[in-house]
């Protein structure tokens, strides 16, 4: 299941074939390392929680574990989980390609860039427990945007039915992270976006919009989303910052994955497995997704 | 002047505090193709870019086919551009990118499909049309990079050092290439290129400019054998520079080491004892005597280079230094360093460069 | 071109207003412990609580012991790879990416269910054990970030050529690798190591499920049951992270730069 979620590999090089003399095993001793470690405690443990997903007790075959999911609750927490991570995901897409659109062609000065670059660096791994902290004091009941909303324009946001506990207020959370993550990956697409392109487009009568149209948007699209599932499945699979703003009052799969490996709150543990096979199953779709579309573009792709 | 097809009047550029380009007029008769050859910085490439649009001039104006353009944006000028680095758009194929400016122009896709086609076989690459840049050689890019700017049939093609970004060979191959496809289709183009040898091959005239300005517009005849100022005659092929005293101006009459040389003019602005820089290309000396070579100056040859087709010879002249060219021939061996030589040229050869 | 240069000073200004009022609103949160003025109470209560200091010091230890074994797994592999074994390079890219793509919660779920005290490999049955899994665990995370940097400090290099030089010249291995490969990688080293130290230091999901008393579990602990001390805790965290990635920024200065590779 897990193999389908290469993002870059697809386009690497066949393996060589001459490189390919049978010698003694030494060669392999640089790289055993690795693969014994990533076979112990990546690769297995997925693999024994997927096998475990589509076994019953007695250790037999059995679909009612995925059947399972589908009870109301858990249906409710995938779809809050896919609804905050697919909301975050787009628009921190969004807002990062402006903010690098902006600071690599807007004609800011230098400067700008540099911080921008640097900040993304910290802020995109600003994440968990204490981002939930910062947004608490903003945004919270107490928090400094909101008395001061209230206390100057006489504006409650809780009156509007605004809460930090819920999927706004987790969504918007989420995006400290996710905009400058997507400024960070996409500002090098940026910048292999070349100039006289444009000027190619406009000597032969293109507008602007035309120019975007035609040239811009397909050649940055496969990065643009590739960084759009690598968000999602940063949003999908975060839960420290959930689990510190909201507690466990909003329903999300990773919190519910959390509780169940604590206390089995569902009651039967292979439905644990099922539920962490779906988070995999999920965020690994959305990279089929990406590589069917990276498959098509792939032709103009070197 | 005024009636030319492409004019461009007076024009000035400034960046903040520096000027760029001081002055500028050069009128481009319909047809005709022109060269602005000049070192990096001196301005070439900013004369370009304020015909093509990209840059606006802070005084003067561009005329194309007696319209002024001077206001309008790259975009409505309808003008074809071939850039240095090819600027193919990766994601459309060969056939797209040539039928880019036909597609936002709106021409019905059968119409703009046979002109595409046609393009192809011009540029010979008619089988290249579903082929994405990437698969393409750089000489090939830029071929086709010349058929996209040339589809939509525009009033002036222009070209930013469009071979510097390839190898040798191509490079020739592609400015013959480029040279006879403009004669055909007789369009009206300016060549940007710090190459003197690719300015002298396949340019009507030539703007030499230098420091932001157009130091000497003429024939490729002209500039190379009578340049205007001293920068032209060393920037254009290679030139030996003599230093001599005037000992009679009125006959012409100069001394360059132990020997005077009666030039075939009066130097009329130049005082007796005043020191004078004489010019000779190394194609025009010769070892030997030779028909119509009547000056010779003596000295110690000093380096040989074998160059292949050409042997060039460095021969020491007590206070000057003179490199002359001979043919190489396999019967003859080259001289050898040491040897004494004398070396002959006609004194109407002799350029008198302005001090 | 003014128009444009105007839209992009608006998008810099609402990012700008995006990330620095909750920075500034933390900030001003923290200091309101004390009651009508600005004090740095909260930050003098959680410095000189017991358990943050206990807590802190762990999560610090895990880390440099995750980023020692980050270094053993990669390194050799990284630069093995590209020295003899390219064809491989895809399946570890694919590999290192994998982390990314599991979310962490499962991979420890995992561990819990295959390293548990009956298994054949019971790391949870002692407490160092379990120490060894959440180092092993965070290693995991870390895998993507200390992989691509060493890879990029090697590419700039060309350990190739610079191997196949050391060779000519009469070097052992253990000369090549001490002395040419690790001197010339060490920055990216070092940037994989400060990038790894500011994920895994306040590391909230495998330290709890594995038990540990990490730093994580703690702010989440604090968060839960205190008022004005997660914002001060939230101000440091965010100090750390800034340090972390500066020293990044000063490390990549004083970083080979590429000589005679045109890559």
């Amino acid at each position: 299941m897990t193999d389908i979620s290469a993002s870059d590999f697809s386009r690497q090089s066949a393996p060589r074939v001459e490189a390919r003399r049978t010698r003694l095993p030494t060669q392999w001793l640089g790289v055993a390392p690795f693969f014994i470690f990533a076979l112990m405690f990546l690769i297995l443990p997925t693999a024994y929680l997927v096998l475990g997903a589509f076994q019953n007790d007695r250790g037999e075959f059995t679909m009612e574990n995925i059947a399972a999911l589908s009870q109301p609750s858990i249906l409710a927490a995938y779809w809050i989980s896919i609804k905050v991570s697919v909301a975050s995901a787009i628009l921190g897409a969004l807002a990062g390609l402006a903010i690098a659109i902006a600071i690599v062609r807007g004609g800011l000065p230098g400067w700008v860039r540099s911080a921008t670059m640097t900040f993304s660096g910290v802020a995109s791994n600003f994440a968990g427990v204490p981002l939930a902290f910062a947004f608490l004091a903003t945004l919270g009941r107490l928090g400094l945007v909101t008395v001061l909303l209230n206390s100057v324009f006489g504006f409650n946001i809780y009156s509007t039915g605004f809460n930090i506990l819920s999927f706004w207020g987790l969504t918007l959370t989420y995006l400290y992270f996710q905009i400058p993550l997507m400024v960070v990956i996409i500002t090098p697409a940026i910048d292999g976006l070349k100039r006289e392109w444009g000027e190619a487009a406009a000597t032969l009568g293109a507008t602007q919009f035309q120019y975007w149209r035609m040239v811009v948007i397909p050649v940055i699209w496969p990065s643009f989303l590739g960084t759009v599932i690598l968000l999602f499945a940063n949003a999908f699979g975060a839960i420290a910052t959930a689990y510190a703003l909201t507690g466990s009052s909003l329903n999300i799969v990773p919190i519910l994955l959390y509780a169940q490996i604590r206390g089995d709150v569902l009651h039967n543990p292979h439905l644990g497995y099922a539920l962490a096979f779906g988070m995999i199953f999920i965020t690994g779709l959305a990279n089929v997704v990406y590589i069917w579309f990276r498959m098509r573009s792939e032709r103009w792709l070197k | 002047m005024a009636d030319a097809f492409l004019n461009i009047q007076s024009v000035k550029n400034d960046y903040g505090a520096t000027t760029v380009v001081q002055d500028f007029n050069l009128g481009v008769e319909a047809g005709e193709f022109v060269s602005f050859l000049g070192p990096s910085g001196c301005g070439k490439t900013t004369v370009l870019r304020i015909v093509a649009g990209f840059e606006t001039p802070s005084a003067g104006a561009i005329m194309v086919g007696g319209r002024d353009v001077t206001n309008l944006k790259p975009n409505q000028r309808n003008i074809g551009m071939v850039f240095q680095a090819y600027a193919l758009f990766p994601n459309l194929t060969v056939a797209q990118n040539i039928g880019f400016g036909l597609k936002v122009a709106g021409v019905p896709r059968a119409e703009a499909n046979a002109r595409v086609a046609e393009m192809l076989d011009i540029i010979r690459l008619p089988e290249f049309g579903g082929r994405y840049p990437y698969q393409l050689s750089g000489g090939q890019q830029q071929r086709v990079a010349l058929a996209r700017a040339l589809a939509p049939k525009p009033k002036l093609l222009l070209l930013d050092e469009p071979l510097s970004a390839l190898d040798a060979k191509v490079r020739v191959s592609l400015r013959e290439e480029i040279r006879s496809i403009q004669k055909k289709l007789g369009i009206t183009t300016v060549f940007v290129t710090h190459d003197q040898e690719e300015a002298l091959s396949i340019s009507d005239r030539i703007v030499v400019m230098y420091g932001g300005k157009a130091e000497q517009i003429g024939t490729p005849f002209e500039i190379y054998n009578r340049p205007a100022t001293r920068f032209v005659a060393n920037f254009v092929g290679t030139l030996n520079v003599l230093e001599g005293t005037v000992t009679d101006a009125a006959a012409g009459k100069v001394r360059v080491g132990e020997s005077e040389i009666v030039l075939k003019q009066p130097l009329s602005d130049a005082k007796a004892g005043a020191t004078l820089s004489l010019a000779l290309r190394p194609e025009a000396i010769s070892l030997g005597r030779r028909p119509g070579h009547d000056s010779s100056l003596s000295g110690l040859i000093s380096d040989v280079s074998f160059l292949g087709s050409v042997i060039r010879i460095r021969v020491d002249l007590g206070k000057n230094a003179i490199s002359l060219d001979t043919f190489n021939s396999p019967a003859t061996p080259p001289p050898t360093v040491g040897d004494k030589a004398v070396v002959n040229f006609a004194a109407s050869d002799l350029l008198v460069l302005a001090v | 071109m003014k128009a444009g240069r105007t839209w992009a000073w608006l998008t810099f200004a609402a990012g700008t207003a995006y990330f620095f009022i909750p920075l500034i609103a933390t900030l001003e949160f923290s200091m309101r412990m004390r009651r009508g003025i600005y004090s740095f109470d909260a930050y003098q209560v959680v410095l000189g609580d017991v358990r943050f200091q206990q807590t802190f010091g762990y999560s610090v230890l895990v880390s440099i012991f995750t980023i020692l074994l980050g270094v053993l797994i990669v390194v050799p592999a990284a630069y093995w790879i590209r020295l003899k074994m390219p064809y491989l390079r895809p399946v570890v890219e694919f590999i290192t990416l994998l982390p990314l793509i599991i979310p962490a919660i499962v991979i420890v779920f995992g561990y819990i269910r295959m390293y548990g005290s009956n298994s054949p490999l019971p790391f949870l049955a002692t407490a160092r054990g379990t120490d060894l899994l959440l180092i092993i665990g965070y290693a995991t995370l870390a895998l993507p970030y200390m992989y691509r940097a060493v890879d990029t400090g090697l590419r700039t290099i060309d350990v190739r050529t610079l191997t196949e030089a050391a060779q000519i010249l009469g070097a052992g291995w253990a000369t090549i690798i001490a002395r040419i490969i690790l001197p010339n990688v060490l920055i990216a080293v070092l940037s994989g190591a400060f990038l790894t130290f500011a994920i895994v230091i306040g590391e909230f999901t495998m330290a709890s499920l594995l038990n540990r008393p990490a730093f994580g579990p703690y702010l989440q602990n604090i968060g839960a049951n205190r008022a004005y001390e997660p914002a001060a805790l939230a101000v440091i965290a965010f100090a750390i992270t800034w340090g972390c990635m500066s020293v990044i920024q000063v490390l990549s200065r004083f970083a080979p730069k590429s000589a005679n590779q045109p890559n």
